[in-house]
C-alpha cells in the first residue's frame, strides 16, 4: 500500500541511515548520561533490523526478518548485560555520568 | 532438507560445539544446586570439558555444511578452534591459583568462560552473517561480564562498561554492514554471497557493506583506529580474565576475518586488501609507540597485543593462500607466547598485592630468577629474536607480503618490529640490571608449569613443533581457497 503512494526502498534506507547516524552521534557527543548511549545502542540496532526488513521485503526473501527477530533477541539480552554493568558502576562510583568514567586514560 | 534436522548422526561437524553447549548448562546446574563454594572444582571440570573436545576436534574431526548452510566444520575451522580450546583452557588454569585474590572463585566465571569458548567457535565455524552474529555476541556478551567480574572495584566495573559500549557500538556497525550485503546480493551465506559480485564490477552498496563489516570486526580484533578500548579493558579487567582476552577471542575474531574477506570477498580482493593493509600499517606503527611511554604492565601488552594484531594482517594483506598460512602461525605462536607471559605477569606477587608496575619487576633476575628468565625469552620473542617462535611468526606472515610484492607494508613491519624492541628490551634491562626493591611471594606449581610448557614451545619452536604447525596451517589455509 506504501508503496502506491511512492514509498519504496530507498525512503526505508534513508531512514534505516538516519537512525543510525544519530545513534552513532549519541553515543559520541552525550556527555551526560550513560542510559542515553545504552538507548543510542538500540536505536542503532533497530535502523539495523529496518534495512534488514525493507531489504527483505524487496527481495521477496525471509531470510532478512529471520536476521531481523534475532537482533531483537541478542539486543534484549544486550541491554539487560549493559544495565547489569551500569548498575554495578553506579555502586562503586555513584554516579553515572559519562564524565565520570574516566579512571584510566593514556 | 527435513532428514538433516531429524538425523543425529548428520550433525556430526557440530559435535564439539553440542559438548561444550551442554557442558556449560551441566556445571551451571550443578554450581546453582550444591551449597558449598565449589568454584575450583567446577574450573577443573571446565578444563576436562576443553580437553576433552580438543580431542575431539583433533582425532574424530566430522567435517561438512550442516544448518542449511549455517555452519562449516573444515580444516580451517579445525586449526583455529584447537587454538582457541587451547588459549581458553590455559586461561582457566591461570586463574586457578589467585581465583580468590581476583574475586573468580565463583562457578560463574568458568561457566562464562566456557560460553565465551562455544561462541568463538561458533565464530570459527560460521558461514552464514546470522552464525557469525550470534556467535560473536554469545562470545562478547559472556566476555563483558567477564571484564566487569570483580563487582566491588571501580576500575574492573568501568573496563566493563567501556567494553561493552564500544562492543555494542561495533556489533551494531557489523550489522549494518551485514544488513547492506545482504541487501545488495540477497543473501547472508558467506559462499552464496560471493556468486553474486561480479568480478571486477562492484556496487557500492556491497563495498559499503563491507567496509561496515570490516570496521566491525577490526574492533574485535582490536586493530588500530578501533583499539581504544583495549588499554583500558586489559588494565582494569582481572588479571587471569586479561589472560583469556588477549589470547582466544583475538584468535576467533581473525578467524571471522580471514573467512569472510577470503570466501565472500575474493573477487574484489583489492578492494578489501587496502582496508587491510591500513588497518596493519595503523596498528603496527601506534602499537610501536604508544607503549613505549607506558608504566603499566598489563597496559604494555595491550599495546603489545595491537601490534602483533597488525603483524598478523600483514600476512592477510597479501590474500593469498600462503598469507592465511603466514595468519594461522601466527596466530597459533601469539597465543602461546600471550598465556606465557600472563603467566609470568600473574606469578609476581608481594604481600601486599599483585605487581603491575613495569618499575616493580626491577631486580627480579636476583630474586626470582627463573620467573625472569621466561620474562626475558618471551619478551625476545615477542620482538621476533631467531630462534625463538616469535622469528618463524614474522618470517612467514613477510614472506607472504613480500611474495605478493607488498614492499612497502614488509618493510614497514620490519621497521615498526625494531622500534617495538625498545620498550620490550626496557623490561629486560629493568628484570636484569636495577637493584631489587621488592620482596615477591611464592610461585604458585600451576603457573610454573605453563611457564614451562610455554617457555619449552617458544624456545625449541625450530626442532620440535614449528614443521608439524606448518603442515597443519597449510592444510587448514588450503580449505579456503
Amino acid at each position: 500500500m506504501l508503496a502506491q503512494v511512492g514509498i519504496g526502498l530507498g525512503h526505508y534506507l534513508t531512514v534505516g541511515a538516519l537512525l543510525f547516524t544519530i545513534g552513532v552521534f549519541g553515543i559520541f557527543l552525550n556527555r551526560r548520561n550513560i542510559i542515553v548511549i545504552l538507548m543510542s545502542v538500540e536505536l542503532i540496532l533497530l535502523a539495523v533490523n529496518i534495512n534488514f526488513i525493507a531489504f527483505s521485503a524487496e527481495l521477496g526473501d525471509l531470510a532478512g526478518q529471520i536476521f531481523a527477530l534475532l537482533i531483537l533477541t541478542v539486543a534484549a539480552a544486550e541491554a539487560a548485560i549493559g544495565l547489569a554493568i551500569l548498575v554495578i558502576f553506579y555502586r562503586n562510583r555513584g554516579s553515572i555520568a559519562v564524565d565520570d568514567v574516566n579512571m584510566m586514560k593514556g | 532438507m527435513n532428514s538433516d534436522i531429524t538425523s543425529f548422526a548428520s550433525l556430526a561437524p557440530a559435535f564439539p560445539e553440542m559438548l561444550v553447549a551442554a557442558g556449560a548448562i551441566v556445571l551451571l546446574l550443578f554450581g546453582i544446586f550444591t551449597k558449598k563454594e565449589r568454584a575450583n572444582g567446577v574450573a577443573m571440570a571446565a578444563v576436562v570439558l576443553l580437553v576433552a573436545t580438543a580431542g575431539i576436534v583433533i582425532f574424530h574431526p566430522a567435517q561438512g555444511v550442516i544448518f542449511n548452510g549455517g555452519f562449516i566444520a573444515d580444516e580451517f575451522a579445525r586449526f583455529m578452534k584447537v587454538l582457541v580450546i587451547g588459549g581458553a583452557a590455559f586461561a582457566l588454569i591461570l586463574s586457578l591459583p589467585s581465583s580468590r585474590q581476583h574475586q573468580l572463585d565463583k562457578f560463574e566465571y568458568s561457566v562464562l568462560v566456557l560460553l565465551a569458548t562455544l561462541g568463538m567457535m561458533m565464530m570459527v565455524s560460521a558461514n552464514d552473517l546470522m552464525s557469525l552474529y550470534l556467535g560473536l555476541e554469545l562470545q562478547s556478551l559472556a566476555a563483558y561480564v567477564l571484564a566487569a567480574m570483580k563487582r566491588d572495584s571501580a576500575r574492573a566495573t568501568e573496563a566493563g562498561l567501556k567494553y561493552f559500549v564500544l562492543g555494542a557500538l561495533s556489533s551494531g556497525m557489523l550489522l549494518y554492514g551485514a544488513s547492506l550485503i545482504y541487501g545488495f546480493t540477497g543473501h547472508t551465506q558467506l559462499d552464496l554471497i560471493v556468486d553474486q559480485i561480479v568480478m571486477g564490477e562492484r556496487s557500492i552498496g556491497l563495498i559499503f557493506g563491507m567496509v561496515f563489516l570490516l570496521a566491525g570486526i577490526a574492533f574485535k580484533i582490536s586493530a588500530v583506529p578501533f583499539h581504544m578500548w583495549t588499554p583500558d579493558v586489559y588494565e582494569g579487567a582481572p588479571t587471569p580474565v586479561t589472560a583469556f582476552l588477549a589470547s582466544a577471542p583475538k584468535v576467533a575474531a581473525m578467524a571471522l576475518l580471514v573467512r569472510v574477506v577470503t570466501v565472500s570477498f575474493a573477487p574484489i580482493t583489492s578492494d578489501w586488501q587496502q582496508i587491510v593493509i591500513f588497518l596493519s600499517i595503523a596498528s603496527m606503527v601506534l602499537a610501536a609507540f604508544a607503549a613505549i611511554g607506558q608504566k603499566s604492565l598489563k597496559r604494555l601488552v595491550a599495546y603489545s597485543s595491537i601490534g602483533h594484531v597488525g603483524f598478523a594482517l600483514v600476512g592477510l594483506s597479501s590474500g593469498t593462500a600462503v598469507g592465511v598460512e603466514g595468519v594461522a602461525i601466527y596466530m597459533a605462536i601469539y597465543v602461546t607466547m600471550t598465556i606465557g607471559l600472563f603467566a609470568c605477569i600473574l606469578a609476581l606477587r608481594t604481600q601486599n598485592g599483585a605487581v603491575e608496575d613495569i618499575a616493580e619487576l626491577a631486580g627480579l633476575a636476583q630474586r626470582r630468577p627463573f620467573v625472569a628468565a621466561m620474562i626475558a625469552v618471551l619478551m625476545f620473542s615477542l620482538i621476533g629474536l631467531p630462534p625463538l617462535a616469535g622469528f618463524f611468526a614474522k618470517w612467514h606472515v613477510f614472506l607472504a607480503a613480500i611474495e605478493a610484492r607488498l614492499f612497502v607494508l614488509a618493510v614497514i613491519g620490519v621497521l615498526a618490529s625494531a622500534i617495538s624492541a625498545f620498550y620490550y628490551l626496557r623490561i629486560v634491562k629493568t628484570m636484569y640490571f636495577d637493584e631489587p626493591v621488592l620482596e615477591y611471594a611464592a610461585v604458585p606449581r600451576e603457573l610454573t608449569a605453563v611457564m614451562g610448557v610455554t617457555g619449552f614451545l617458544v624456545i625449541t619452536y625450530f626442532v620440535t613443533v614449528g614443521g608439524p604447525l606448518a603442515a597443519a596451517a597449510r592444510v587448514a589455509s588450503g580449505s579456503l581457497f
